[in-house]
C-alpha cells in the first residue's frame, strides 16, 4: 500500500468520524431545540398571526386577515365620525412607558453603581456577603414585594407616619398612585439587575490603573469618568438594558402603585384580552413591544461593535 | 433487593391509586376574588368527601378570557347575569338543569324567569346587589343621593375617590348622571360622557377593585362599591355611607354555573344543589355581605344583615338597574372612551 492511500484512507476516517460526530451532536441537542422551538417560537408565530386577525365578538379571534390592529394602534376609525384620524392614545401609553422605564434605569444606575463600587472595592471574603444581601429581595416574590412598597409609601405609612410623628409635616406627602410611586416601585423591583452586571465589571478592573492615573495628578473625577467608568462599561450597557426591558413592559408595579388611573404597555395589553375582547390587538401590541425591545439590543449591539471595530 | 423492589412496586401502586381516588374527589371552583366563605367551602368538603380548589378572578372579562382559552380544568364559575347570557350564547356552560334539582324549590320565584338565563337551565342565584358609591359622612357631610359626588365632587373629596375600574361601571354612572340611556351609541350623547369623565378624572385619586382595602386604610373617603363591600368596609370604618343615587344605580346577580366539559361533572352538580339550600346560602351571604336569592335563607343569616342599610334599600330609591350586555358597536365605542381615558 502506498502512502498516498495511507492519508486517503485516514482522510476518509477522519471525515466519517466528523460526519458522526456532527450526527451524534444534532441528536443530543434535538430535545433542547424542540422545547425551545415549543416553548418560544411557537407561542410567537401564534401571537404573530392573531395579530392579524379579527376579533371575535366575545374575545377570542374570527379568521379573517386584517391589518386594522397595527393601523388601530396610531390611527381610528369612526369613534365619532367615520374617518381615519391619527389618535395619540395608545402612543401616548407607550411614550409614557418609555419614559418611566428610562427614568427608572437611570435612578437604577445612580443607586446601583456606587453599590457595586462599595462592593467590589470590599476584600475578597466580604463581598460574597454583600451580594448575597443584594440578591437577598429575589427570595420574596415581585408582588409580595411591590404591596410592601406600597404599604411604605400610603398616606398611612411607615415614611408619612415618622415625618408626621416628628412634625416635619403636617399633612401626608401623596406619593401612592402617582408616577413618582410606580417609578420608585421600578427602582426598588430592578436594581439588583444594574448591581450585579456593574459588579461583574467592577471586579476584573485591575486597581493599580487607578493608582496610574492619580500618580499621573488626576483628580478623583478624572479619575472615575476617564478610568473606571470606561472600564466598566460593558457591565453599565448589561445593567441598563437589564433594567429598562423589564420596567418597560412592567404590570404589577404601575397595578398597585400606580391606582390604575393612567394605563402602562402591560397593563393596556392585558385590558386588550379581559375587558376590551381585542384580542388581535392585544397581540399586535405586544409585538410593537417587543420590536422596541429588539430595536435598543440592535442599537446596543452595532454601538459595540462599531466600538469594537474602533479599538481593533 | 428483590422485597425492597416489590415494596417500592407495591407503594407506587397504592401512591397511584389513592391520587386517583382523590382526583374523583375533586371540584375546582372559579369564583370572584375574596367572595367564597370558607365555612361553607369546608362543610361542603365534608358532607361530601370531596376536595375543593378555589381561583379567583376581578372581572367578568378576566374570566371569560382564560375561560375561552380552554382547558382550564375549572368546574364552577361564578359570573354576572349579562356574562352569564354570553356565555351560554357561546356555548360555554353546561346545561346541568338546576330547576330540576331537589333544592330548586328555594330559589326565590322572581329570580327564576330572568332574562338572562330564563327557566333556571344553566344558573342558580349566587349573589345579588347594587354598584353605586358609599361615603364617608365624616368627611362629607351634606347630601350623598346623587352621582354630582363622583363626577363633581365637593372641595373636601376631591382627590380622595375610587372609581371602580370597570369600564361599564364608569361609563354607566356617567350616562345616568346625564341622564342618557346605558348601551347607548349615540356619538354625541358619548361625546359629552367622554368629556364629563376626563374633566373629573383628575379629582379621582385610584381606579380599581380593591374597594375595601382602599376604604379603609384611608387611601380614599369615598369608594365606587358593591353594597356588599361597602358593608364590609363599613365593619372597620363606621361612619361610611352607602349612596342611592337619585340619577339610578346598577343592580346585578352573580350566578354559579358548570363549564362545559367540566372535569368533575358530578361533584359540580352537587356543589349547585348544596348551594340552594337556605343555610348553605346565607353562610355565603354572611360572608360576603349580599342578599342570595334562596327563600328561607334569612333565619340562617346574621341579625344585621337584615337591616343593613346596603342591604335594605330605602323607599324613596329608585329601582336597581340590571343592565343588558351592550352590542359590539357600543361595545368598541366604549373601549374608546375607556383608553382615551387612561391614557
Amino acid at each position: 500500500m502506498s502512502k498516498q492511500d495511507d492519508t486517503v484512507a485516514l482522510a476518509a476516517a477522519l471525515e466519517h468520524n466528523r460526519r458522526r460526530e456532527r450526527l451524534t451532536r444534532f441528536w443530543l441537542l434535538a430535545p433542547a431545540l424542540l422545547i425551545i422551538l415549543a416553548i418560544s417560537i411557537l407561542p410567537l408565530g401564534i401571537t404573530v398571526v392573531y395579530s392579524f386577525l379579527t376579533p371575535g365578538t366575545y374575545g377570542g379571534v374570527t379568521w379573517e386577515f386584517s391589518t386594522d390592529s397595527y393601523v388601530q394602534f396610531l390611527f381610528q376609525r369612526d369613534i365619532f365620525d367615520d374617518t381615519l384620524v391619527f389618535n395619540s392614545a395608545y402612543l401616548s401609553i407607550f411614550l409614557r412607558s418609555i419614559g418611566l422605564a428610562l427614568g427608572a434605569t437611570i435612578g437604577a444606575l445612580i443607586l446601583g453603581f456606587p453599590t457595586a463600587y462599595f462592593i467590589a472595592t470590599k476584600p475578597r471574603e466580604q463581598r460574597n456577603l454583600w451580594l448575597f444581601l443584594i440578591t437577598l429581595p429575589f427570595w420574596t416574590n415581585l408582588l409580595i414585594r411591590t404591596y410592601a412598597m406600597l404599604l411604605i409609601i400610603r398616606d398611612e405609612g411607615i415614611i408619612n407616619l415618622v415625618l408626621m410623628k416628628s412634625g416635619i409635616l403636617s399633612s401626608p406627602l401623596a406619593i401612592l398612585y402617582t408616577d413618582t410611586a410606580v417609578f420608585i416601585g421600578l427602582i426598588y423591583s430592578f436594581l439588583p439587575f444594574m448591581v450585579l452586571p456593574i459588579y461583574a465589571s467592577l471586579e476584573k478592573i485591575d486597581f493599580s490603573l487607578v493608582e496610574a492615573g492619580y500618580d499621573l495628578y488626576a483628580n478623583r473625577l478624572k479619575v472615575l469618568f476617564h478610568v473606571i467608568v470606561p472600564l466598566a462599561k460593558p457591565g453599565l450597557v448589561a445593567g441598563g438594558i437589564l433594567v429598562f426591558i423589564p420596567a418597560l413592559g412592567a404590570y404589577i408595579t404601575p397595578e398597585l402603585l400606580g391606582g390604575g388611573k393612567k394605563l402602562m404597555i402591560g397593563n393596556m395589553i392585558a385590558m386588550q384580552f379581559g375587558a376590551s375582547r381585542n384580542w388581535p390587538f392585544g397581540s399586535a401590541a405586544a409585538l410593537i413591544l417587543m420590536a422596541l425591545v429588539v430595536i435598543v439590543l440592535l442599537v446596543n449591539a452595532l454601538a459595540t461593535g462599531r466600538e469594537a471595530r474602533g479599538n481593533g | 433487593m428483590k422485597t425492597v423492589l416489590r415494596l417500592l412496586a407495591t407503594a407506587s401502586v397504592v401512591a397511584f391509586a389513592s391520587s386517583a381516588a382523590m382526583a374523583a374527589g375533586e371540584l375546582n371552583i372559579y369564583n370572584w376574588g375574596n367572595y367564597t366563605s370558607p365555612e361553607m367551602i369546608k362543610k361542603f368538603e365534608e358532607k361530601y368527601d370531596v376536595k375543593v380548589n378555589l381561583d379567583g378572578y376581578d372581572s367578568n372579562e378576566a374570566m371569560l378570557a382564560k375561560v375561552k382559552a380552554g382547558d382550564t380544568g375549572y368546574d364552577i364559575v361564578v359570573p354576572g347575569d349579562y356574562m352569564i347570557k354570553v356565555m351560554i350564547g357561546d356555548g360555554l356552560l353546561e346545561e346541568v338543569k338546576p330547576n330540576t334539582m331537589e333544592n330548586f324549590k328555594n330559589v326565590d320565584p322572581k329570580w327564576v324567569d330572568v332574562w338572562w338565563d330564563p327557566g333556571r337551565n344553566y344558573s342558580i342565584p349566587y349573589q345579588w346587589g347594587t354598584t353605586s358609591f358609599t361615603v364617608d359622612t365624616a368627611v362629607y357631610d351634606g347630601e350623598i343621593d346623587t352621582l354630582a359626588l363622583l363626577f363633581n365632587p365637593p372641595e373636601v373629596l376631591k382627590g380622595r375617590i375610587n372609581m371602580l375600574n370597570d369600564m361599564n361601571d364608569v361609563i354607566n354612572a356617567g350616562l345616568r348622571y346625564l341622564g342618557y340611556g346605558r348601551c347607548n351609541g349615540n356619538q354625541e350623547e358619548l361625546r359629552e360622557v367622554l368629556a364629563l369623565l376626563t374633566k373629573a378624572k383628575p379629582d379621582w385619586r385610584t381606579m380599581d377593585y380593591a374597594i375595601i382595602e382602599k376604604l379603609t386604610s384611608g387611601d380614599v373617603d369615598m369608594s365606587q362599591s358593591w353594597n356588599g363591600a361597602a358593608m364590609r368596609a363599613r365593619a372597620q370604618r363606621p361612619t361610611l355611607k352607602y349612596a342611592y343615587p337619585k340619577e339610578g344605580f346598577t343592580g346585578w346577580m352573580d350566578n354559579v354555573a358548570v363549564l362545559k366539559g367540566a372535569p368533575n361533572l358530578e361533584n359540580a352538580k352537587l356543589f349547585i344543589n348544596f348551594m340552594m339550600d337556605p343555610e348553605n346560602a346565607a353562610m355565603t351571604s354572611n360572608f360576603a355581605r349580599y342578599a342570595n336569592g334562596i327563600l328561607g335563607s334569612d333565619e340562617f343569616m346574621d341579625p344585621e344583615m337584615l337591616s343593613a342599610p346596603e342591604i335594605v334599600m330605602p323607599a324613596s330609591a329608585p329601582a336597581p338597574d340590571f343592565v343588558t350586555p351592550c352590542p359590539q358597536e357600543v361595545v368598541d365605542l366604549y373601549n374608546k372612551i375607556w383608553t382615551q381615558l387612561k391614557q
